[in-house]
């Protein structure tokens, strides 16, 4: 394996310190001799504007150079997998959205799907359609972010500015859904918190209009600017064996020219039925992982409308004849089916059948493979609910990319490969 | 498509094989477990451990074992998905590491090693990862209460004269 950096022709004329590391704990630090005394070490970290989340990095450096990266996490982590213990399928979904705070609801869809999976729900085609429609809008909301502040760090000022006011677009759009611009809780299980109405529909179908002007904007202000390419260029080089062996999904996968993508090789909710096209690279850089995102937002328009003009009607959840879903609000306060059902669900000394099974269901989230592993007991909660979490893979990775780059391009690798804390630690 | 008599043939007829919804699972024993991810990985390509987990069945009804480690492995060619779980018991919750096999093992060993206390031998770092260094009990057991034990406010304090 090398070792982060881009294998052949470059030179950059330094003491080439450990061309390859011997199979030693990625964590470890050499204790420094002697002849090593110009070793210096910095704290990054836990809190640092760069790292825009709570992280923290203990680098070892010579001069400017990066020798080692030892990364220690945790401080945000708040048992999110124990709260899954303790509360139930529709409880746990506000703790969830609270997992990658940029894409909510990517991660409620993820749980939900996991859910439904266990308990055998085939949910309607209309909520099937608008959940794909809002996994989408989502994937965009979190590449935008991404792809701003890795700008914004790399001294791309406008980038980050014209990307932010396209997600207070999406902002809107999911507002006007759920009533919630961040935390949404939308899904429940067997469907979603309420319909959407053809104004919402328009609201789409606008920002589907505006968002391609603003795209190409973005896209000549970084996609060629010197200064932009040369930072990432070449910066956090990951080869297809090495992802593969790390464990790494999603853009980060995909720009090492890894060929998957679960909405194409193992169809979830309406994308079986949508055209759209699965983006790869073969450079596996930072710069690559940049273009693999940015084309993504693109196609994601194209997922979106798609499934917006074709989104069928009829309910969006399943009856009351299941007895696992929530029944709609009106039905609750003027017939008494849906007050005994309302009833049924929420109690908790009531509740429904679960298999007594264990299932690994996933989404691709914005990220990469997002997925649950849920153990049933019978119970409306689940017995064990463990999240498999993309950052955190991902910046396990970290040591390994950052090794003997340049203290300024850690800020570059952190970004393009998105670490959310929330989702790190849980 | 890995074929479960060839398997058995092999590791001899510990395996037991079964499905639900899609999954398809394994249950093995310890004894073989690395031999049997090393002729996965190498013979019937299953390139990549997407996920390893563990769960602890104390008060799960009818549950034998105290945890089960759940290896979730993939085959990127045919796109194939295989889960093999392993049970481990207490005092001795030790599996071998199949850090040599995947390195994306290292992070999850040492989570599961956290929140368990289920080790791996031969892991060149296992160390606390989400909890601090110092932390001594392990939070995902069902014998360990929802709202800790205390630790929260029991946080030694270092003060400036004191350090």
């Amino acid at each position: 394996m090398t070792d982060g950096r881009v294998p052949a022709g470059v030179s950059d004329g330094l003491l080439v310190w450990p061309l390859s590391m011997p199979l030693t704990p990625v964590d470890t630090l050499e204790t420094p001799s002697a002849e090593r005394e110009y070793v210096w070490t910095l704290n990054f970290g836990p809190q640092h504007p760069a790292t825009h989340t709570t992280l923290r990095l203990v680098l070892t450096l010579d001069g400017e150079r990066v020798l080692n990266a030892v990364p220690y996490i945790g401080y945000l982590h708040s048992g999110f997998e124990k709260l899954g213990e303790h509360l139930d399928f529709n409880q746990y979904v506000t703790i969830v959205d609270r997992m990658n705070y940029l894409s909510p609801l990517a991660n409620e869809i993820a749980w939900h799907h996991a859910v439904e999976k266990l308990l055998g729900i085939e949910l309607t085609p209309r909520c099937k359609y608008l959940r794909t429609i809002l996994a989408e809008l989502m994937r965009m909301h979190d590449h935008l972010l991404n792809l701003g502040t890795t700008a914004l760090d790399l001294g791309g000022f406008t980038a980050f500015l014209y990307f932010f006011q396209q997600r207070e677009h999406i902002y809107d759009i999911v507002e006007l859904a759920s009533g919630q611009r961040f935390h949404t809780s939308y899904t429940r299980v067997g469907g979603v918190l309420f319909d959407v109405n053809t104004d919402w529909i328009n609201r789409v179908r606008k920002f589907i209009r505006e968002f391609p002007k603003v795209y190409d904007e973005v896209d000549r202000l970084l996609t060629k600017n010197r200064i932009f390419v040369d930072r990432t260029k070449g910066i956090g080089y990951l080869s297809r064996d090495e992802v593969i062996n790390f464990s790494a999904v999603g853009p980060v996968a995909r720009a090492s020219g890894v060929e998957r993508d679960l909405r194409r090789d193992e169809p979830y909710l309406a994308y079986a039925d949508l055209d759209f096209d699965v983006i790869c690279s073969r450079g596996g850089d930072c710069y690559a992982r940049y273009l693999v995102r940015m084309q993504e937002l693109l196609e994601s328009l194209k997922i979106i409308e798609q499934a917006v003009e074709n989104i069928p009607g009829g309910p969006v959840n399943i009856g009351v004849e299941s007895d696992m879903v929530l029944p709609s609000k009106p039905s609750v306060y003027r017939s008494i089916e849906g007050l005994i059902q309302h009833f049924e669900v929420i109690m908790p000394n009531r509740g429904y059948e679960v298999p007594r099974e264990q299932i690994y269901a996933a989404t691709e989230s914005p990220n990469g493979e997002l997925g649950f592993y849920i153990v049933g007991n019978a119970e409306t909660r689940a017995y064990r609910a463990r999240t498999r979490p993309p950052s955190f893979i991902h910046f396990s990775m970290f040591p390994h990319m950052i090794r003997n780059h340049q203290l300024s391009d850690v800020v570059a690798v952190l970004g393009s490969i998105n670490i959310i804390a929330a989702e790190l630690d849980r | 498509m890995v074929c479960l008599t060839e398997l058995q043939q092999k590791f001899g007829s510990q395996i037991v094989e079964s499905h639900f919804r899609d999954n398809r699972r394994i249950d093995i024993t310890t004894s073989i477990l690395l031999p049997l991810l090393t002729s996965l990985k190498t013979e019937y390509g299953f390139n990549m451990l997407v996920d390893l987990t563990a769960v602890d069945w104390l008060e799960y009804d009818g549950a034998t074992d105290r945890f089960s480690v759940i290896y979730l492995l993939l085959n990127l060619d045919s796109g194939e998905r295989l889960a093999v779980r392993v049970p481990v018991n207490l005092p001795d919750a030790v599996l071998p590491s199949v850090y040599g096999l995947w390195r994306g093992a290292d992070w999850m060993e040492r989570e599961v090693w956290d929140m368990f206390g289920i080790s791996f031998s031969g892991h060149p770092d296992l160390r606390r990862i989400l909890m601090p260094e110092e932390f001594d009990a392990f939070p995902l057991r069902k014998d360990y209460p929802l709202k800790g034990r205390g630790e929260r406010h029991n946080f030694p304090v270092i003060t400036r004269s004191g350090s």
